[in-house]
Parts: structure tokens; sequence; C-alpha cells
């Protein structure tokens, strides 16, 4: 990456953000997937892992991170999150007679696997909220972009 | 330190940083300090023992600042000035502050008392959560599995609000960036 030397921030940014990024990403999926025995869930969580790539688009500029997830990888997987919810909400509809049951065993407590679906409920969360927010800042970004080569196309006339 | 008193400085810090955010000229400046009330929030949620309404704070805080710099810092930086001022406009408002104040009086009065909940549902959720769900994290028993319908509704309120965002902003969009979404490739 060393050759787009003319995108995004300094040297020193992108060295400490090829630090960071594997600390964000690990925890962010740590508070996920821990999220009904400790202090989280998929909100959160998914909120750093959309933090982690807004990092990267700060420090490496637009195109390095869309080489990762590009908008309409992000775009569906938003939509997947949703659907994995109604889904999980129509099998609990059919299995217990209402909305969102609890159709999973619920296992022993503070073992990973318990809770029944609310793993499952978190990880469509993270996935829902994590890429509809980084998609928000990629459109910003694409937004910010055009505006300034309006100007910037507007003072060549002149 | 008594909790309490650390809360009443917290709410005073934030009192003053939201007056600050609504007069300074500066825009940035007023990013900056609706900033520092977010963080104070998470203080106060985490001095109340609310650890997780906490991390979210700080994490969403942390968003919300960088997408506010990131649409102010480019922008002009000073606020629009208001030209002359209007006694009606000053009037109206001081008549809705005071109708706000007289129902929030009463609305507060029929509170229970700070730190005794009326504590009707929640004994129940604390009672049996960890037999009929099984997970030790109360508050996401609760958000997930008895009121999971309340969350659904909350991840389509993001989903819905995006797509409107999307909608109003495709058309500038249309001409340079086709290959964005999928959206702008059927038109």
């Amino acid at each position: 990456m060393y050759e787009e030397k003319q995108s995004g921030m300094t040297f020193i940014v992108k060295t400490i953000t090829n630090l960071m990024i594997g600390f964000m990403l690990v925890f962010g999926a740590y508070v996920v997937l821990y999220g009904h025995i400790t202090p989280g869930g998929g909100f959160p969580g998914g909120v750093m892992i959309a933090l982690a790539y807004i990092l990267v688009t700060l420090a490496y500029g637009r195109k390095v991170v869309e080489s990762m997830v590009s908008g309409v990888t992000g775009s569906i997987a938003d939509d997947v999150g949703a659907l994995v919810i109604l889904i999980l909400g129509f099998i609990g509809l059919i299995i217990g007679g209402t909305f969102l049951f609890n159709f999973l065993p619920k296992g022993t407590p503070f073992s990973l696997f318990s809770a029944g679906y609310i793993i499952i409920y978190n990880l469509a969360i993270m996935l829902k909220v994590g890429m509809s927010l980084y998609i928000v800042f990629l459109a910003l970004a694409i937004l910010q972009r055009v505006v300034t080569t309006r100007e910037e196309n507007k003072g060549d006339k002149k | 330190m008594d909790v309490i008193f650390l809360l009443h400085l917290l709410l005073t810090f934030m009192i003053i940083g939201a007056f600050i955010t609504v007069e300074i000229k500066n825009m940035l400046s007023a990013v900056i300090s609706i900033g520092a009330v977010g963080f104070a929030l998470s203080m106060t949620f985490l001095f109340l023992g609310a650890p997780d309404i906490a991390i979210t704070q700080v994490i969403v805080e942390i968003l919300s600042l960088i997408l506010l710099i990131r649409a102010t810092v480019n922008v002009d930086n000073v606020a629009i000035e208001e030209k002359g001022e209007s006694v009606f406009h000053n009037r109206t408002a001081l008549i809705f502050v005071g109708i706000i104040l007289v129902f929030a009086w009463i609305a507060f009065k029929s509170l229970p008392p700070f730190g005794e909940p009326l504590m009707r549902v929640s004994n129940y959720y604390l009672s049996n959560g960890l037999t009929l769900v099984g997970a030790t994290n109360f508050v996401t028993s609760v958000i997930l599995d008895f009121r999971a319908y309340d969350t659904f509704g909350e991840a389509m309120v993001l989903f819905v609000s995006i797509s409107g965002a999307f909608a109003i902003l495709r058309r500038w969009k249309r001409e340079q960036h086709k290959d964005f979404l999928r959206i702008d490739r059927e038109h």
C-alpha cells in the first residue's frame, strides 16, 4: 500500500491503523458473541466493527476500503441481517405460536451456547447496524467528493 | 465521594456544554462541545450502574462525532447570522417553554423518588429471567427475548431511515457514481 502515498493521511496514521485494526475487529466480535453473558450486544459490537472500517477509510482513503468491503457488499450484508431477524421471527411463530419465540434450547448459564436464539439475533443485529452505519459513512464521503469536484469545475470555468 | 454529588456535577457540566453548543458561532466547536456532553452522559450511565448503555453511548458518540466533523469541517465554518430579532418569535418561544415547564412539573411530581423504582414487571424479569431465557446478562434477555419485537422495530427504523436517505441523495450521485448501488444501475 506504500505506492498510494497520495491518498489518505500520513505514514504515522497508516502504521497505527495497521496495528489497531485487528484489535478493533476482534473486540467488536467479542462484544457481539458474548453479549448474553457480559455487557454489550449486537448494537455496540456492530458499531465497533463499522468504526474499524471507518478508520481505514480515514487513513487510507475510499478506494482501499472499497476493495475490502464495497458498497454493494455492505448493502447486501445489511439486508441479510434484516432478513435473518425476520426469518427467526417466523420460525418462532411456526414452532412456538408467537412472533420471535425463543425456540432453541436454553443450555447451561455462563457458557457461550446458551440463551437459545439470542446469539443469532445478536449476530444479525451486528450485520444490520455495522454495515448500515459503514455505508452511511461511505455515502457521505462520496457526496463530499461530488460537491468538491463540482466546486473545482466551477472554479475552472471561471 | 457521594454518587449523587457526582451526578449533579456531571449534569451541570452537560447543561453548560449544551448551552455552549447552542450559542457558539463556530460550527466545529459546537460539534466538539456536543461530543463532550455525550461523553459526560456515558459517565452518568456508568455511575448509575448501567454498563450496557454506557458502552453503547461511548461507541455511538464516537461515530456521530466522526460523522458530524466530516459533515461540517469543509462546509462554511460559521453559522448563519440572524438578521434582526423578531418579537413574535421570542414571545411564542417563551409561551411554549412555559407550557412545557408546567406539564413537566405535573409529570415529574407523579414519578417515584430517585433510586426507588416501581418494580412490577421488572421483578418478574429479574426472578424468572435465568430460567426462562438462560442469559446471564439481564439487559440482553429483556431486549432480545422478553421485548424482542421492540428491538426488531428499532433495527427496522435504521433500515428505513437509510433507505430514505439514499432515495434523497440518489439524484446527486447518479451522474458520477453509477457503480455504488444497484438502484443506480437500474436507472
